[in-house]
């Protein structure tokens, strides 16, 4: 197992990393002319410029006035902008198209030749709920004594967004001052996993627990050397504040320029997409919420479709209930919900009742003629094997 | 293989303390009662499979994958799951064991149930009894006595609701499995019909707390589904799918029978043949002895009277009348559902007018 360790020595490191209130644009705004020739530097030595970065950066990290990160967002965006433009080495043209997202830095990728730009692919992360559940089962499984646990996330990249389809968990040791990482395992597993999906790439990382740590910034070195630029997933399983926040993270440089640079964690959008299957498997086992052993059992196809009909059954006494509200005047009427309900309303087919009967009957007919022949396949085959035996 | 073989020695410690527990006292397939009378999926497994068709299966292929899991009592619980890849190359078989060899001694590490307890496939409208299962599914639970094998169906999925099923061979079918005698008298011994060939086990699924509390983050946060196509009644399509197969199979069964009637017939004339031959000689002797002269030796019947290959009935017979059994049971249960949309599109049309 070839472990690759870490060493933290940063005399006064910051707790934290994750400037989510930070001004992000504001500090880079200044800096757009100095950092091109910084970025390329930057890139070819990622370990060494991010190590000794969080000590200098923390002196000017605080220095701005903490404005919420999406407001500035438009302005800085601007004058960043002919900069981000000028100043990506390798990014033909892609910054602006991802300009509008919250919390734009200049094109600082970390790493070089690969994919270009800020952020390949937009700001939004499309995750599917097999990571979660795999997230979660991983922390489950945790060794003793480990806090979090970490892994690598696989997917594809898309011109407007990042798709993460799979991932697996990565043995990892961390204690106060130092991280080891069993590398050598992240690398047969992806190869592995290639067999299977062969489309897959490594996407970035993911970590259970609530906040980003300093190990956090060194693990996410390792996997810029994987990825270009990698995003970084946090799951919080110790459910502060009642609820199990998923962020994503991309990670930028910022600092002073001409000095050491530090490293920020900007966040994405996280979206989640299913397939339609996905859908239908996630409406299953989310029965198991309602349960009080949580184990449910796959029902028949009769009661599918009952319970289909109950919840439409549902929906419509919502509906209901606002028309009423707003026929006695509680709530104010709403144009747009108004038509949404004509067309409702409209949606069941008017036929002609003797049409209506023919169509029925006739199916009802389809149906139970199919019906009787299964069964007497079913009895002819049954005939058939006590005969042979006899 | 080594992974399969420690997967024994530990699944043999936990199938004895099972038969123990279910008050049998017999060795590994012991005639009865299976060992396995419930099957516990994590929801983890169920979204992997789902996504593993919808991402690597197209068409007609199948995908495959192992189950992970453990045997507590008399149930079967399936904790995670890893998928095979497509037989693509001709060195796939080397490359298979080695893959899930090192795929399980990996997510040992990680801390993953890294006991084989049996294999998932994925199905074209409900036509998964094939040989190649069977020789599969036998040889998994001749190493493992608990393992199954989990056919999910993506197509009847997609119309609504999931589809999955655990189906184990028999004892009876195991036994002459283990025989490798396939001829219709072995059959006829073991008595057995289509009925005994597979049995399906019932699932449940089961969520951690943890999990639990994802559902809900993932409810809050993900947008209502639009689609509702259980409620659909445009679904005659799979309806027509289905019989087509069902044909084709009945199709092939009265072939096989044909032939079956054949071999009947040919064996009974060789009967026939073989006693005329007797009375013959016996008769040919006494004159022989009348007149006093050596009566004529003995010949090998059996060799004057090649006995005709009985077919094989277990590839086509079985098979085929398992398979359209199964056949049968979807095409009752679509047209159930069917018919319960159809008097629920009824009864709306009525209130219309």
């Amino acid at each position: 197992m070839v472990l690759l360790m870490f060493s933290n020595s940063l005399p006064s490191a910051p707790r934290s990393f994750s400037l989510d209130k930070m001004a992000t644009p504001a500090v880079p705004a200044s800096a757009p002319p100095a950092t091109p020739s910084e970025a390329p530097a930057a890139a070819s030595s990622p370990a060494s410029a991010s190590a000794p970065a969080p000590a200098p950066a923390s002196a000017s990290a605080p220095a701005p006035s903490p404005a919420p990160a999406p407001a500035p967002s438009p302005a800085p965006a601007s004058s960043s902008d002919p900069a981000a433009a000028a100043a990506t080495t390798a990014a033909p043209g892609q910054t602006p198209a991802s300009a509008p997202a919250p919390a734009q830095t200049p094109a600082q990728s970390l790493s070089g030749p690969a994919l270009p730009g800020p952020f390949p692919g937009g700001r939004v992360v499309r995750l599917h709920p097999v990571i979660l559940a795999s997230i979660v089962d991983s922390y489950e499984r945790r060794n003793e004594g480990a806090a979090r646990v970490i892994g690598t996330l696989l997917g594809t990249v898309d011109k407007h967004s990042v798709e993460v389809t799979n991932c697996f968990s990565v043995p990892h040791n961390e204690s106060e001052d130092e991280v080891a990482v069993d590398m050598e395992f992240a690398k047969n597993m992806y190869e592995l996993h290639k067999k299977v999906s062969p489309n897959e790439l490594i996407l970035g990382w993911y970590a259970t627990g609530h906040d980003i740590t300093e190990h956090s910034v060194l693990i996410h070195e390792y996997y810029s050397r994987e990825a270009p630029n990698p995003i970084h997933l946090t799951v919080d399983t110790s459910l502060q504040n009642g609820r199990m926040s998923i962020k994503a993270y991309v990670s930028t440089l910022m600092g002073v320029p001409g000095r050491t640079m530090g490293v920020m964690f900007t966040p994405l959008t996280v979206k989640y997409t299913y397939y339609d299957t996905e859908r239908i498997g996630v409406d299953l086992i989310m029965k198991t919420c309602f349960s009080p052993n949580r184990v449910i059992g796959l029902s028949s196809d009769l009661q599918q479709v009952g319970g289909a009909s109950a919840r439409i059954q549902d929906a419509l006494s919502t509906v209901l209930q606002y028309a009423e509200d707003v026929l006695s005047g509680k709530v104010s009427a709403d144009n747009t919900v108004g038509r949404f309900l004509m067309s409702l309303v409209n949606q069941v087919p008017k036929i002609v009742p003797e049409d209506f009967e023919t169509m029925l009957n006739s199916n009802i007919n389809d149906l139970l003629m199919v019906t009787y022949l299964a069964n007497l396949t079913q009895s002819q085959i049954a005939l058939n094997e006590k005969l042979v035996n006899l | 293989m080594a992974s399969r073989k420690e997967g024994t020695g530990s699944s043999a410690a936990s199938s004895s303390s099972t038969t123990g527990a279910a008050g049998k006292g017999k060795g590994k397939g012991g005639s009865g009662d299976s060992a396995v009378k419930q099957v516990q999926i994590d929801g983890l497994v169920v979204l992997k499979i789902i996504k593993h068709y919808q991402e690597e299966g197209q068409g007609t292929e199948v995908v495959q994958g192992v189950l992970l899991g453990l045997v507590v009592e008399d149930r079967l619980e399936i904790t995670n799951c890893f998928p095979f890849p497509q037989h693509t190359e001709d060195d796939a078989d080397f490359d298979e064991v080695q893959y899930q060899m090192e795929m399980m001694r990996s997510l040992r590490h990680v801390n993953i149930d890294h006991l084989h307890v049996g294999w998932y496939q994925s199905t074209y409208y409900g036509s998964f009894v094939t040989r190649a299962l069977l020789d599969s599914q036998f040889s998994y639970q001749h190493a493992i006595e608990e393992s199954v094998v989990l056919i999910y169906d993506p197509i009847k999925t997609a119309q609504g609701s999931l589809s999955l099923k655990a189906y184990r061979l028999t004892p009876k079918l195991m036994e002459v499995c283990k025989e490798k005698d396939f001829s219709p008298e072995a059959l006829k011994k073991g008595n057995i019909t289509f009925e005994h060939m597979f049995e399906e086990v019932p699932i449940v699924i089961k969520n951690s707390h943890l999990i639990n509390v994802l559902m809900w983050e993932l409810e809050k946060k993900s947008a209502v589904a639009d689609k509702h196509e259980l409620l659909s009644l445009a679904s005659s399509n799979h309806l027509g799918k289905t019989l087509q197969l069902l044909m084709d199979r009945v199709d092939e069964m009265s072939q096989d029978i044909v032939k079956y009637n054949t071999y009947m017939r040919n064996t009974s004339k060789q009967q026939q043949q073989k006693h005329q031959y007797q009375q013959r000689r016996q008769q040919e002797n006494m004159q022989r002895q009348s007149r006093g002269e050596p009566p004529l030796p003995e010949e090998d019947l059996s060799k004057l009277f090649k006995p005709h290959q009985p077919p094989a009935r277990m590839d086509s017979l079985l098979i085929a009348g398992s398979q359209i059994n199964t056949y049968c049971q979807n095409i009752k249960e679509f047209t159930a559902q069917n018919l319960g949309k159809l008097f629920m599109a009824q009864a709306l049309q009525e209130y219309n007018n």
